[in-house]
């Protein structure tokens, strides 16, 4: 029973997306049929939703390492801003030199762009009290202008000042910056997000570095009495989150079609909101870094599948938007629902596991930061 | 007292593998079961001319992006058999070069990228798809590519004849702007406006407000109301949040110049003019091109001379012949060559 | 600088800071009770853009700008309840559930806009009240006391909530409950009670905030809030969970924004650095609560959901 639980929602949250498309006077099968080919139906559906997927394990990723810290990072759209910033112009100044060399120096550099990025606020908190989410909501808006700032004036193409259309982009980037592609239009990116997954799956469960964050985000006091440096934990988790967020930036920079830099004003245009919705994967997949990788190419083919549908069925592309939410709100609303079922279903073998209420700051970042003082 | 975190935090946070694995075969079925018609595949000469345009925001936004899809659906109109597609709302760049390689991949004659954030994507993209026209605007720059095309709107022009008027309306002397950021067309018409205003009237101010966002319609219009308290006593500004902005002028009866639509609909009383793209003009060559075999290579733009750019009076607006008759000179002026915009 | 800043000009600079807040101070202060009692709500912005579209949609259809004003917030206090059952009786994960009402808030309103309206029509905003006496007052009158209607009841919220929250029994359920709801429980307070109850304050006021705010421009269009809620949000941290903090925030973050606004135009901030300048409202709010150093404590509970007997 309890396993039909989110299907049932997801089918739900479709419904509605069916009344909807019925207002607009759209075939809801036709369109849906769209939606689902369009993100898994043939392997060039699949690599889409592969490449789409790729930021949003990134980000997650770094959600599980900090969320597990008690840190409610809703930074990613800044850090991974800020990541590719620093990425990108690494890769205007660096020489011509082999890929094998040229490559990992421009990722390390959005890594190092996204962890400055995650390690302010992570500071603030520990050493000023002052409250992730505010940082981080702010340090949003802070990115966004700064990388306008850069594509506009210090970083721009020449071209474009020589030509005068003054696009705020940069040139295309070495080609030795460009991501290898595996298969067709499938470059490495997801192969080494996977590959990061399991490495903070190994960092966070296999190494006492993850034995302290997790001891942090669980009672503050208990780690502070069992020898470990809250504060230092707490700023380490943050700025590898924001590694990871600026990891995802570099890799939409030189995964994208353009391979360069460009802006349309807003910090969604660039990140594609990949800041926000990993933050949502990483809770799909339990705060868990290797659920986090289907819970990631599963919200990838939504809005690979929505795009798909958008250009078939020719719906406005709010519409996608729309029915993401409510797919959101109606599995995570199932959850409660879907765990007392399994837990019935087990009884006859075991005793029925109280589910604890999970992640974000369960502890909270409320009590975390009370037993700071 | 000690803590296990292992082991405790294993127990809470139990990974949703069910509904991960249930959803996945519920998409794979849906995959299984949809229905396999591949898309367009007739090839015979009936075939109507497929038009795709894929667009940065709403298509009917009264701006940027309903400015090519009227275009579009205007020559639709003349020609019939046509179809055109929309893809609007495409701010993020990647999911725009996802939309323009898949309405190359359906087989669509003319892909629109409309928006000059696109054009990276489509050099990269184009290559592929050598027999699939693209057109790139607004941009001067074809990439060197056969099947390229690009058009680009001379805004400057038109922001130099509403800057000579406003500097011959404004008692102040005292002009204030209101752009999202300082690029692109922005940029051009705003510049060109400033060049107007001062080759009407040298000693005049004008005050520009680039507010940093192209969707904060608040700030926009607290942007204006910054004018006013600057002592501005006519208003201009560009891209789609000026809407607030707008809103602050009617408020205040102050005359306001409006670009890329016809904005008039939006105060009808204080709008003076507003500067209208008509890409028809380019899309009629860009078509007529397709039709002759050659698939781009050709940079178009629209201005003054050749009709793209049309200057629309706002009849409802009570505006002096004088003013007129300046605006008119100017008009002339730019299309014969005699005024410089300075760009 | 100083005679660039004529009397006027300053008058006219704090006014449109005043402007500024009261969207955030009406959003932050519904937050604010949400978390008091223990409930994030992180889809403040969505549900800010639905009170938007539909409070502008109701004086399109209706000409009244207070009809509208009461659309908006009747359609927050709808999605108030849905928030409510989602958080409390459903016990969802309240950041995600909060992004997806989000991303469903700036789908919708954009949706409902294009099919229903189509192109941006402009609609009456609220009138200017002087406030007699009041507003002639020299400086303090043209900054304070001539703004619309909304604007005061904005202020008087502040009041209201202090009130309601210091001095009222369901206040003081309202803080057990965020404070320690087992406790609360067990003192026979209703948790569930409560927190529906404030959630639905907080999604009313969303509402309330977002039709104001368009109401108040006289438009909409696609993302008009431009991510305020997400700011409404970070200024609940910056108040410290109290009405007076809520609002020394949005006042803070509305007249920086106001003066760097002023300073482009009048050239004192060069064009160049007009997205340099954008950032400073953002980087002085964290830079105040750094050097005021506040050492406020959350309400224990905040995030946590809440079942009886576990």
């Amino acid at each position: 029973m309890g396993y039909l639980v989110p299907v049932a929602a997801v089918v739900a949250a479709l419904l509605i997306g069916a009344v909807i498309l019925l207002r607009l006077e759209a075939d809801p099968v036709e369109a849906l049929g769209v939606m689902m080919r369009g993100a898994f139906g043939s392997s060039n559906a699949l690599m889409n939703t592969a490449i789409k997927a790729t930021p949003l394990l990134f980000v997650g990723v770094g959600i599980t390492i900090a969320f597990r810290a008690n840190v409610i990072n809703i930074g990613g759209e800044g850090q991974m801003v800020s990541g590719a910033l620093l990425a990108t112009t690494t890769a205007l100044v660096i020489p011509e030199l082999p890929a094998i060399v040229v490559l990992p120096t421009v990722l390390l550099a959005g890594i190092i762009g996204g962890a400055i990025w995650g390690a302010i606020p992570g500071a603030l908190k520990a050493y000023y009290g002052v409250n992730e989410i505010l940082s981080t909501i702010m340090l949003n808006v802070v990115a966004v202008q700064l990388m306008n700032f850069l594509l506009r004036g210090p970083l721009i193409d020449p071209a474009e000042i020589e030509r005068g259309t003054r696009i705020p982009q940069t040139e295309r980037l070495i080609d030795s910056a460009d991501l290898p592609h595996l298969l067709g239009k499938l470059h490495i990116g997801p192969l080494v997000a996977v590959l990061v997954a399991v490495g903070a799956y190994l960092l966070m469960w296999r190494t006492p570095v993850g034995y302290r964050i997790r001891a942090v985000g669980l009672s503050q006091d208990a780690a502070r009495y069992a020898g470990i440096e809250v504060r230092r934990t707490i700023v380490l988790a943050m700025t590898l989150s924001g590694a990871m967020a600026g990891l995802a930036g570099a890799v939409l920079v030189f995964g994208s079609e353009s391979h360069r830099m460009v802006t349309d004003g807003s910090t969604a245009g660039f990140t594609g909101s990949a800041g926000f919705n990993g933050i949502v994967a990483a809770l799909f997949g339990g705060l868990h870094a290797l659920w986090t990788i289907p819970a990631s190419f599963l919200f990838g083919g939504l809005l690979v599948g929505g795009l798909a549908m958008q250009r078939a069925v020719q719906v406005p592309s709010a519409l996608i938007l729309a029915l993401n939410g409510l797919v959101v709100v109606f599995v995570v609303s199932s959850d409660r629902l879907r765990r007392r079922l399994l837990a019935r279903d087990y009884t006859g073998r075991r005793a029925a596991p109280t589910s604890t209420n999970d992640p974000p700051g369960e502890t909270s970042p409320a009590e975390a930061e009370a037993n700071d003082r | 007292m000690t803590v296990t975190p292992t082991g405790k935090g294993g127990n809470m946070r139990k990974p949703r593998f069910a509904w991960l694995a249930m959803l996945a075969a519920l998409a794979l079925v849906a995959a299984a079961c949809g229905d396999d018609d591949g898309g367009g595949d007739g090839t015979n000469g009936d075939d109507p001319f497929r038009i795709a345009i894929v667009a940065p925001s709403a298509s009917n936004d009264l701006a940027f992006s309903q400015s090519i899809v009227d275009a579009v659906n205007l020559i639709a109109q003349e020609r019939g058999n046509v179809t055109v597609q929309v893809t609007d709302g495409m701010f993020v760049v990647e999911d725009a070069a996802a939309a323009i390689r898949g309405y190359a991949e359906d087989g669509v004659d003319l892909v629109l990228a409309h928006g000059s954030q696109y054009g990276g994507s489509l050099q990269e993209i184009a290559p592929d798809f050598p027999d699939t026209a693209f057109a790139w605007g607004t941009a001067a720059d074809t990439f060197d590519l056969p099947n390229v095309f690009s058009y680009e709107a001379a805004s400057d022009e038109g922001g130099y004849v509403m800057g000579v008027m406003a500097a011959a309306l404004s008692e102040s002397g005292i002009i204030g702007v209101v752009g999202p950021i300082e690029v692109g067309d922005a940029k051009l018409y705003v510049d060109g406006f400033g060049v107007g205003v001062l080759a009407e009237d040298p000693g005049a101010t004008v005050n520009i407000n680039y507010i940093g966002s192209f969707s904060d319609v608040a700030l926009a219009s607290e942007a204006a109301q910054s004018h006013l308290a600057a002592g501005a006593d006519i208003l201009t500004g560009t891209a789609q949040m000026v809407v607030g902005a707008i809103g602050v002028a009617s408020q205040n009866g102050l005359p306001w110049f409006g670009t890329q639509a016809n904005q008039t609909s939006l105060a009808p009383d204080i709008v003076v003019a507003s500067q209208v793209y008509h890409w028809e003009v380019v899309l009629r060559e860009i078509i007529a091109n397709i039709e002759g075999g050659t698939v781009g290579g050709e940079i178009y733009e629209i201005n003054l001379a050749n009709g793209g750019l049309v200057i629309e009076f706002n009849d409802g607006f009570d505006l002096s012949d004088d003013v007129r008759a300046k605006a008119d000179a100017a008009i002339d002026g730019i299309k014969s060559g005699s005024i410089s915009t300075g760009q | 600088m100083s005679d660039l800043f004529t009397q006027a000009v300053f008058i006219a600079m704090v006014a449109s800071g005043v402007r500024l807040a009261v969207p955030l101070l009406i959003a932050s202060l519904g937050e604010m009770f949400g978390q008091r009692s223990g409930v994030l709500n992180l889809g403040v912005d969505g549900i800010m853009l639905l009170g938007a579209f539909s409070g502008y949609y109701a004086v399109l259809r209706s000409g009244s700008v207070w009809y509208g004003l009461a659309f908006g917030t009747i359609i927050g206090l709808l999605l108030g309840i849905v928030s409510a059952v989602i958080a409390v009786t459903l016990k969802a994960e309240q950041g995600i559930s909060g992004i997806g009402v989000y991303l469903f808030g700036l789908g919708m309103s954009d949706l409902l806009f294009q099919k229903l309206v189509g192109t941006p029509v402009p609609i009456s905003s609220f009138p200017k009240v002087q406030l007699p006496l009041l507003s002639e007052i020299p400086l303090l009158g043209g900054m304070l006391f001539r703004h619309s209607l909304v604007v005061y009841l904005a202020f008087v919220a502040v009041p209201v909530s202090m009130w309601v929250l210091n001095r009222t029994t369901f206040g003081l359920n309202i803080r057990a409950v965020g404070q320690n709801p087992e406790s609360a429980d067990s003192l026979g307070v209703s948790v569930a009670r409560v927190r529906y109850a404030t959630v639905i304050i907080g999604g009313t006021l969303a509402g309330t905030a977002g039709a104001a705010l368009a109401i108040d421009l006289g438009i909409f269009q696609q993302n008009l809030t431009n991510a305020a809620g997400f700011i409404a949000i970070a200024l609940v941290y910056f108040g410290a969970w109290r009405p007076l903090g809520v609002m020394a925030g949005a006042l803070l973050y509305g007249l920086v924004n106001a003066v760097v606004l002023q300073m482009k135009t009048l050239g004192i901030i060069p064009l160049a650095w007009s997205d340099i300048a954008a950032m400073v409202p953002a980087i002085i709010t964290i830079l105040a609560l750094v050097v005021v150093a506040q050492r406020f404590r959350p309400p224990a509970a905040l995030t946590t959901p809440f079942s009886r007997g576990t």
